[in-house]
């Protein structure tokens, strides 16, 4: 585990501005993300959330005012799954594009037991219903030694059961040293300190 | 920030791709299918003489193997542009460089490499002479790699647009265009007996020079085209 090394926030922005088709979805947006943070970032639908998320990843590199810095790459859920239909779950983690690690087989299946895809380890994915191709996906979360997570949306299409089992991982990942960003507009039920961003118009942030 | 495990990040991109290649084996038939049906319409279009057949072989052969692999090259990242996975590459702390090329040697295996290998059947039929077949098999394996190189350039720049069909041979065709001038020169030089090693040697320059610089465009192409 790198969570060690604290000190320097993981993430901070200063002064973001973004505007889009002659709207201003944010400006003057800063924050600090450090470590054992939870932050949830808040805003009405089109309100710029997942738009100031890709920026805070590093998919958005242009077209912003404001600076960024990382202290690592993130681990970043986007809306779309990255899940390949063809593949079964195992593959598609074992073979996952963030390239984060070679994982061994036992901790692939452990991590999809966790998010209750245990017998489903093998067959194709397109086979499995939407949640559970979103559970192949948040699956990761139990494997990645990233401290950084940037999660757009990661209830989408999980049941209650998930959700808090989700949001109990969230807790444990503050409490190891790492920081969380997600975007929901879901109340977080968890028992640790969540930091709030509010996006959009009429925010007082 | 290099992870560790690169190289093995690699080859179990490469077997990513080429398992998702082999589940979808349609997409592997498709250039093959497309090159005997186009052939299959030349000596109706050209008319069956042996010799005027076999003039024209050459050049026929390399245009078919290219348009296939123009064909082709567009989808190289748009099931994965689609369904999220590029974002994740371009966040992983793996080089861009070698991911691009690894994209462009999975499909440089499941259609370039394959074009190689059953030339020399089509040759048959367009009455190639057979001292000519070494070199045709041999230009095309050189070949359809820095094709499958630039293609990916193309794709990258294009991923992001709806239809980019059209835009995409614009890119591409005049990139195209040394590798076919050499490519089917290599095939005449062996059917009039000049020696082909220099033909096929520029090839190879033109490959190394590919694989030395096409991931840079790819892999510029396509933080461009995630941008948006």
């Amino acid at each position: 585990m790198s969570f060690d090394a604290a000190g320097t926030p993981l993430l901070a922005a200063e002064n973001l501005s973004l505007t889009r088709g002659g709207r201003d979805l944010f400006s003057g947006l800063s924050l600090q993300v450090a470590r054992g943070q939870l932050w949830q970032v808040e805003g009405e639908n089109g309100a710029g959330k997942t738009s100031l998320l890709r920026i805070l990843a590093g998919l958005s590199r242009f077209g912003y005012e404001g600076a960024v810095t990382r202290a690592v790459n993130p681990l970043y859920l986007g809306h779309h799954s990255a899940v390949k239909a063809l593949l079964s779950p195992r593959e598609n983690i074992a073979w996952h594009p963030s390239g984060e690690a070679d994982y061994a087989q036992a901790d692939i299946d452990d991590a999809l037991a966790r998010v209750g895809l245990y017998g489903y380890e093998s067959l194709p994915c397109h086979s499995l219903s939407a949640g559970q191709q979103r559970r192949v996906n948040l699956a990761r979360l139990y494997l990645s030694n990233n401290p950084l997570w940037i999660l757009d949306e990661p209830f989408t299409a999980i049941d209650h059961a998930g959700v808090a089992a989700l949001q109990a991982r969230f807790v444990e990942h503050v409490a190891e040293g790492g920081a969380v960003l997600v975007t929901s507009h879901q109340v977080l039920e968890v028992d640790c300190e969540v930091h709030r961003v509010v996006v959009g118009a009429g925010a007082a942030a | 920030m290099n992870a560790p495990g690169t190289a093995g990040f690699f080859l179990r991109l490469l077997r990513r791709q080429l398992v998702l290649a082999l589940r979808r084996p349609i997409e592997i038939i498709n250039p093959l299918l497309f090159f005997a049906i186009v052939m299959a319409l030349f000596p109706l279009g050209l008319g069956p003489a042996p010799d005027t057949l076999a003039a024209f072989a050459p050049g026929v052969l390399w245009i078919i193997a290219l348009l296939a692999c123009l064909l082709t090259s567009e989808s190289v990242f748009r099931g994965d542009f689609e369904d999220g996975s590029l974002e994740q590459l371009l966040l992983s702390p793996q080089p861009l460089y070698f991911s691009a090329l690894t994209y462009s040697t999975a499909h440089w295996l499941t259609t370039g490499l394959l074009l190689a290998l059953v030339s020399p059947v089509f040759a048959l039929m367009l009455n190639l002479p057979a001292s000519a077949i070494p070199a045709l098999a041999a230009s095309l394996f050189l070949g359809t790699g820095i094709l499958s190189l630039i293609g990916c350039i193309g794709a990258a720049l294009t991923v992001g647009l709806k239809r980019g069909g059209m835009l995409i041979s614009l890119l591409v065709l005049p990139l195209y265009v040394p590798v076919l001038i050499f490519g089917s020169a290599a095939v005449r030089g062996a059917v009039e007996g000049i020696p082909v090693a220099p033909y096929l040697a520029i090839l190879g320059a033109m490959l190394s020079l590919g694989i030395a610089l096409a991931p840079l465009a790819v892999a510029a192409g396509l933080r461009i085209s995630l941008d948006a």
